[in-house]
């Protein structure tokens, strides 16, 4: 299919779900038209809820979000996943496969589901994630469902992304309960304990609420605690109740503008730093940055000097 | 399978057992992928692979390698080859084939965009 991004654009604004996933792939793969892609779609960007799903693997991170979608999709016309899985740092390839908990829901007309691979990228999204969610936005899908990456400690970025963020996590962790404390537990807005139907859930939900009256608030919002049985829907409704809570409250209190305001300078000085890095390596030759690094790896020089050698070229 | 081309590099959507046409035709457009694989141990082959390549002619995917391997007799596999489906590989063969196959097919087809 030859097709200019700008044609792409039209159509997928028509609702064309495979304009729409070439579309992703152009802004994913920073493909020729992404930038003009973006330029046009980003003012129509603003109105779509976003929530991100985070916690530790083997969560039922998938499962809660296939319940969500569907508690959506009765109240909203398009709603749109974003589903990140690792990438391998050895061959750089991806099993994705978070779509497996959604199979009941592959041909709802009005949902969305796009996996993304990290591709090396840190903080449990992929470095594109955030401008993918700004198409899903701007296309007109009501609610995006970002589920990051499942590993625990410092997938912290989905709040970059997210205006609201859930934490979910399960009875029977034991002592790594102890592990999410640190990053991930400061970004929760809404704290799900999900297979509470398990032994140990009561314990857990205790965990949490001591866990949080350790350390300084860092807004007036207090997280809530809300239980889940994600395989049979249990206490779905609950979540979605406490989602929409924060949302009012961060609209109120300004916190959505504070994290929308942090969001943008952070997407704005990752674009600078690899375009200033992309320009350096196109001035420097990729040959000389090579010597640079040969040397360094023969412990002829230290990695400082190197950069500076390179710099003052 | 998916292990191995994730191994050889590639990104794979898993979509798990038992899947409609309808359902991988779907998953296959809004996640944009290059090719589909089939693996079928079902002896449904005959209806499944032309009935995918229909809905993938319907969607405009004709730049979408379809591929598949399983429990396919070979009698089957040219009338298969008639509705467009790509290689078929037996039981069997070598992981690292089947990766050269989709690795050397995708650019080609990028190329022929």
């Amino acid at each position: 299919m030859t097709v200019a991004p700008s044609d792409l654009l039209g159509r997928a604004r028509a609702g064309d779900k495979r304009a729409t996933a070439r579309l992703l792939s152009v802004v994913e793969n920073d493909e020729p038209g992404a930038a003009d892609a973006l330029r046009t779609l980003y003012p129509l960007t603003g109105h779509a809820e976003i929530v991100g799903i985070t916690g530790p693997p083997g969560g039922g991170k998938s499962t809660l979000v296939n319940r969500l979608t569907g508690a959506y999709r009765a109240t909203t016309d398009r709603v749109a996943v974003v589903a990140v899985d690792p990438s391998s740092p050895f061959s750089g390839g991806a099993i994705l496969g978070d779509r497996i908990r959604m199979r009941e829901r592959f041909l709802d007309e009005g949902l969305f589901i796009r996996s993304m691979a990290s591709r090396g990228h840190s903080g449990g999204l992929a470095r594109a994630t955030s401008r993918i969610v700004n198409v899903l936005d701007a296309l007109g899908y009501g609610v995006v469902l970002v589920e990051t990456v499942g590993v625990g400690q410092e997938e912290v970025e989905v709040v970059r992304v997210a205006d609201t963020v859930c934490l979910v996590t399960v009875p029977g962790l034991g002592d790594d309960i102890q592990a999410i404390k640190a990053g991930v537990l400061e970004i929760a807005d809404v704290l799900v304990v999900n297979k509470a139907d398990r032994p140990g859930a009561d314990e857990t939900a205790r965990d949490l609420a001591q866990m949080l009256t350790l350390g300084a608030p860092r807004t007036a919002w207090k997280a809530p605690i809300i239980r889940t049985v994600a395989a049979t829907g249990e206490g779905t409704d609950q979540l979605i109740a406490a989602i929409a809570k924060h949302r009012a409250w961060a609209a109120e209190s300004g916190e959505r503008d504070a994290r929308r305001r942090a969001a943008a300078r952070a997407e704005v000085e990752d674009l600078l730093r690899d375009s200033l890095v992309r320009r350096l390596r196109d001035r420097l030759g990729q040959e000389r940055v090579e010597r640079a690094i040969a040397r360094v790896a023969d412990r002829a020089i230290d990695p400082y000097a190197a950069v500076d050698e390179l710099l003052r070229e | 399978m998916a292990r191995a081309l994730r191994d050889a590099g590639m990104e794979v959507i898993y979509t798990g057992v038992h899947q409609t046409p309808e359902q991988v035709v779907e998953t296959a457009l809004q996640e944009d992928a290059d090719v589909i694989g089939l693996s079928l141990l079902s002896g449904a082959h005959n209806y499944l692979f032309p009935r995918i390549a229909e809905l993938m002619r319907e969607k405009g995917m004709d730049d979408v390698l379809l591929f598949g391997g399983g429990i396919i007799p070979e009698a089957d596999v040219p009338g298969l080859q008639k509705h467009g489906v790509g290689r078929i590989f037996p039981p069997g063969a070598s992981l690292d084939d089947i990766a050269k196959y989709v690795r050397e097919a995708v650019p080609a087809k990028k190329v022929a965009k």
